[in-house]
C-alpha cells in the first residue's frame, strides 16, 4: 500500500471532472421537478446526449458543436416525454421509465459506427500565469469551459429560482398546478419549457461523459449516473447549491476510492466500490433532516378543466 | 341610476351533457354588493370564471361600464380591475406570504417594497399579516386575508368573493364585513357568493338568484326572508327537519381526560378532552377547522387508537379496539372528506357498502364477500336515502358531493348504530339533500342512537343538536343546552377572533 502515490491536487481536478456529468443532469432534473414534473428518463436523455455530442463531434471536429448537439438531443428525446404526459396527459412515471430505455436502445443504434473512435479534444482553459500557479492553477484554472459552465449553471438556477419573477412563477406550477392555473398561469407551457431544459441539461452531462471524462463511445457508458442524479435532487432537498455539494462529494468518492484500489489498500474493492452511493446518500440524508419538502404537485397530471 | 359596473347578457356556456349557464343576464352597479345564490350545481362557479376570464362563454354579451369586455384570460381581467378571491384558496403552501401575493399581481414591485405594502394595507383594513411567514402554517382566517389583500393591493373596482365565510368564526366573519363595508363605502362593487342567507341579508345590497344555470328571480335581500330566498334557490318549499321531543337514556359514550399527540406536523394534538353523549342525544361541536376535528374523529372511529379506559361504551373501554371491532360495538363514523376518506373514488358504491358495512351486515363470512347480499344493501341506501345515481355499478366518483354525502350517511344509519360520529355532514350538499340528511340524523337520535356531530355551520348545530361544546386548538368546552345559546356565547367558546381586529380608518 502506498498512499503517497496519491497527489491531492491531482484528486481534486479530477473529483470536479468526474461531478461535471452528474452535476449537469441533477440541476436540469432540479428544476423540472421545481415545476411539478418527475422525469426518470435522466439515464436516458443522458446516453442519447453522449453519442449526439461524440457523433457531432466527431464528424465536425469541433467538441463545442458537439456539446450544442447533445443539449439539443438531450432535449429533443425530452420533447417526446412532454408530448406524452403534458398533452397525452400520460403517467409521467411510466414515462419516464420508457423514456430511459428508449434512449438506451436508440443510443446503441446511433453509435454503432462509432465504437473505437477518439473523439477530438476538447481545450482546456489555459490562462497565462494562472493556470501555471501552483496548486491553485489545476484545480481552479486548467478545466475545460463545460465544467466551468456547470458551475456557473448552478449560480444562475439558484439565483433564478429565488429572486426572479419567472423563477417564483416556475415554483408556483410545481408547488400547486391549480391554483397557478386559477391565477392565469400557463402550466402546460411552462412545464414544457422546464422539460426542455432538463432534456438538455441531461444530454450536455451525456456527452461530457464521451467527450471528456471517458474520451470514447460505448454503449450504455453513462452507467448509472442519471439515476444518481435522480436521488441525488431529492437527497439535495431541491436545493441548487446541495446538489452542487452532493455531486461533489460523489465525484470526490469515487476518484478516491479508485485511487485507493490503485494504492492497494487492504479494504476489499466492493467496499470501496459502494463507497461513494454509501457516503453521498449519508450525508444528504442528514443535511435534508429540515423541514423542506417536495413540491406539492410533483408527479401529478395536470388538466386545465378543473 | 347611473351607468351599471358589470353587464351581463345572456351568457351561455354549456359543457358536454349540461349547460352550465343559460342566457344569464344581470346588472352589478358601481359600490353595490351584490349576492349571487343558487345551490350546488347551479351555475355560479362558472359565471364567475366567465367574468374572471377563466372560462370563454359560448355565447352572450359583457360590458363593463358601457364597453364591450372579453377577458381572453385572468391577466386581462385583472388589467380591467376584476378581482377575486376563491372558494378553495389558490395560495401555494410552500411560499411565504409576499411571494404568493406576488403571484397574483401583473407587475409587482421588488419583495421589499411588496411587504412594506402588505403590512400597510393589512393594518389599514385590519387583516393583520406577516408578509414573510409560509402559508402552510397559516390558519383558514389568515389564508383568506392573504387573499383578500393580494386582490386589494390591485385596487379593483369589482371584487369576485366566492363562499368566503364558510371557513371564518362569527367574529371574523364580523370582521370580514366591516372590511367589505368599507371596500364598499370606497365605490367598490363586490359580487358575493354563498349560500348563507343570513350572510346575505346583512350585507347584501341586490340578489340574484340561478337554478340550474338560469336566472330563476332577483330580490333585496333585506327585504325577503331567508326562507322566500331558499325556496327560490330550490324551486320547491323546504321542509324544516322536525325535532322529536326526545327523552335522553343512558350515558352511552364517555370520554375523560383523553389526550393525544398531533399525528403529523400540520395536525392538532387533542388535550384533555371530556365529553359524554348519552343515548337519543345529539351533540354538536362546533370549532373553525383544523382545531383537532379530523383527530377527534378519528380517535373516535377506531383509526387512531388510545389507552383502553380514556373511550368507554357503556361502561366497557373501547379506547384500544379498532375500526371494524369498534363497529361491531355499534360505533361507527362517517369521516369529512367524501372522496378518498369515506369513500374509495374509484370503487364502486357497492364496493363502498361493503368497506364499512360488512361486519355489522355479516356481508363477508370467513373470508369471502356475498356480493349479492352487499349489493342488496347498497341499493337499499340507494332506495332509503334518496341517491341520485345509475345504479350501485357506478364508482362513487361519479356522484355528486350532495349524492354521495346521501350514501355515505345512509351507509352509516341503515347499519343502525349505537353511537354514530360524523365530521362535516353537510358540507358542499345543496339546501335540499342537507335537510334530508339533517332530518335522517335526527330521526335515527329518536330512535335511540347517541349522535356527535362535528360540524363549522353552527346553524345546522343549532338545528339540530341538543348540547353545544367546542373544539379550539385542540380542547374541547364543556358541552352547553343549544336552547338560549347566543352568536356571541359561542363565539367565545370557540376561542374568538384569533387576533383579528376592527377595521382602523
Amino acid at each position: 500500500m502506498d498512499l503517497s502515490a496519491i497527489n491531492p491536487v491531482l484528486l481534486i481536478a479530477s473529483l470536479m471532472v468526474a461531478a461535471t456529468p452528474l452535476l449537469l443532469a441533477a440541476i436540469g432534473e432540479l428544476v423540472v421537478e421545481k415545476a411539478g414534473v418527475l422525469n426518470l428518463g435522466v439515464e436516458g436523455m443522458m446516453i442519447v446526449g453522449a453519442i449526439s455530442g461524440f457523433a457531432i463531434a466527431v464528424e465536425s471536429g469541433s467538441p463545442m458543436l458537439g456539446f450544442a448537439a447533445a443539449a439539443l438531443g438531450g432535449a429533443v428525446l425530452s420533447l417526446l416525454f412532454a408530448l406524452l404526459t403534458q398533452f397525452a396527459l400520460a403517467n409521467q412515471v411510466a414515462s419516464g421509465l420508457a423514456l430511459t430505455l428508449f434512449g438506451l436502445g436508440l443510443s446503441a443504434l446511433m453509435g454503432q459506427s462509432y465504437v473505437g473512435i477518439k473523439p477530438p479534444a476538447t481545450a482546456q482553459l489555459n490562462i497565462p500565469v494562472l493556470s501555471d500557479l501552483p496548486v491553485v492553477g489545476p484545480i481552479l484554472f486548467g478545466h475545460d469551459p463545460v465544467l466551468y459552465f456547470g458551475i456557473l449553471l448552478v449560480a444562475l438556477v439558484w439565483a433564478l429560482l429565488k429572486f426572479s419573477r419567472i423563477g417564483l412563477i416556475l415554483r408556483a406550477v410545481g408547488e400547486s398546478h391549480d391554483a397557478a392555473h386559477a391565477l392565469g398561469y400557463k402550466v402546460v407551457t411552462i412545464r414544457v419549457l422546464a422539460i426542455l431544459f432538463g432534456g438538455a441539461c441531461a444530454g450536455l452531462g451525456g456527452a461530457y461523459i464521451s467527450l471528456i471524462r471517458v474520451p470514447q463511445w460505448t454503449e450504455g457508458m453513462t452507467a448509472g449516473v442519471g439515476w444518481i442524479a435522480l436521488a441525488l435532487v431529492v437527497f439535495a432537498s431541491w436545493k441548487p447549491w446541495r446538489a452542487l455539494l452532493g455531486a461533489y462529494l460523489f465525484g470526490g468518492i469515487t476518484v478516491l476510492q479508485l485511487n485507493l484500489q490503485a494504492a492497494g489498500v487492504a479494504i476489499p474493492v466492493e467496499y470501496l466500490a459502494m463507497s461513494p452511493y454509501l457516503i453521498t446518500i449519508l450525508v444528504l440524508v442528514i443535511l435534508s433532516a429540515d423541514k423542506s419538502r417536495a413540491p406539492g404537485s410533483l408527479g401529478k397530471t395536470f388538466h386545465a378543466s378543473q | 341610476m347611473s351607468q351599471p359596473l358589470l353587464t351581463l347578457d345572456g351568457l351561455t356556456k354549456a359543457y358536454p351533457g349540461v349547460v352550465a349557464n343559460d342566457t344569464v343576464s344581470f346588472e352589478i352597479a358601481e359600490g353595490e354588493v351584490h349576492a349571487l345564490l343558487g345551490e350546488n350545481g347551479a351555475g355560479k362557479s362558472t359565471l364567475v370564471k366567465m367574468i374572471y376570464g377563466l372560462v370563454k362563454p359560448d355565447s352572450g354579451q359583457m360590458h363593463l361600464r358601457g364597453a364591450p369586455f372579453q377577458p381572453a384570460e385572468p391577466r386581462a381581467a385583472r388589467a380591467d380591475g376584476i378581482a377575486m378571491v376563491f372558494q378553495h384558496f389558490s395560495l401555494f403552501d410552500a411560499l411565504n406570504v409576499a411571494e404568493n401575493v406576488a403571484l397574483g399581481m401583473e407587475t409587482p414591485p421588488p419583495m421589499r417594497d411588496l411587504a412594506h405594502q402588505i403590512r400597510t394595507v393589512s393594518e389599514t383594513y385590519g387583516l393583520p399579516l406577516d408578509p414573510y411567514r409560509t402559508v402552510g402554517d397559516l390558519s383558514a382566517g389568515e389564508r383568506q386575508r392573504v387573499e383578500i389583500i393580494r386582490c386589494l393591493l390591485q385596487d379593483p373596482k369589482l371584487l369576485i368573493m366566492d363562499e368566503p365565510t364558510s371557513v371564518l368564526t362569527p367574529q371574523e366573519v364580523e370582521i370580514l364585513f366591516q372590511t367589505l363595508e368599507k371596500l364598499r363605502s370606497e365605490g367598490t362593487s363586490i359580487l358575493y357568493i354563498s349560500h348563507k342567507l343570513e350572510e346575505i341579508r346583512t350585507l347584501c345590497d341586490h340578489a340574484t338568484i340561478l337554478r340550474l344555470g338560469k336566472v330563476v328571480g332577483e330580490c333585496v335581500p333585506r327585504d325577503t326572508t331567508a326562507r322566500e330566498m331558499a325556496e327560490m334557490m330550490v324551486g320547491t318549499a323546504l321542509k324544516t327537519p322536525e325535532r322529536a321531543g326526545r327523552d335522553l337514556g343512558e350515558v352511552t359514550l364517555d370520554i375523560s381526560g383523553l389526550s393525544v399527540p398531533a399525528p403529523s406536523d400540520f395536525g392538532t394534538a387533542l388535550k384533555n378532552l371530556h365529553l359524554r353523549v348519552r343515548a337519543g342525544e345529539i351533540l354538536g361541536i362546533g370549532g373553525v377547522a383544523g382545531n383537532g376535528q379530523d383527530e377527534l374523529l378519528s380517535v373516535l372511529s377506531g383509526e387512531v387508537t388510545v389507552e383502553a379506559d380514556a373511550i368507554t361504551l357503556r361502561g366497557q373501554p373501547i379506547g384500544r379496539l379498532g375500526p371494524n371491532a369498534r363497529r361491531d360495538l355499534g360505533v361507527l363514523a362517517a369521516p369529512e372528506e367524501r372522496l378518498g376518506h369515506a369513500a374509495a373514488p374509484d370503487m364502486s358504491l357497492t364496493e363502498n357498502a361493503l368497506l364499512t358495512g360488512a361486519v355489522r351486515r355479516g356481508l363477508a363470512k370467513s373470508g369471502l364477500i356475498n356480493w349479492a347480499a352487499t349489493r342488496s344493501f347498497a341499493q337499499e341506501i340507494i332506495a332509503a336515502f334518496d341517491v341520485r345515481t345509475p345504479g350501485p355499478g357506478n364508482a362513487a366518483r361519479s356522484l355528486s358531493g350532495g349524492n354521495l354525502q346521501k350514501f355515505v350517511v345512509g351507509r352509516e344509519i341503515l347499519q343502525e348504530p349505537d353511537v354514530l360520529v360524523i365530521n362535516q355532514p353537510t358540507w358542499g350538499v345543496d339546501a335540499a339533500a342537507a335537510a334530508a340528511i339533517r332530518q335522517a340524523l335526527l330521526d335515527l337520535a329518536a330512535q335511540g342512537a347517541a349522535i356527535i356531530c362535528i360540524s363549522q355551520d353552527l346553524d345546522e348545530l343549532m338545528e339540530i343538536s341538543d348540547h353545544f361544546a367546542a373544539l379550539n386548538e385542540g380542547r374541547l368546552s364543556s358541552a352547553r343546552p343549544t336552547d338560549g345559546l347566543s352568536v356571541d356565547e359561542i363565539g367565545l367558546m370557540m376561542g374568538g377572533a384569533h387576533g383579528m381586529e376592527v377595521a382602523h380608518v
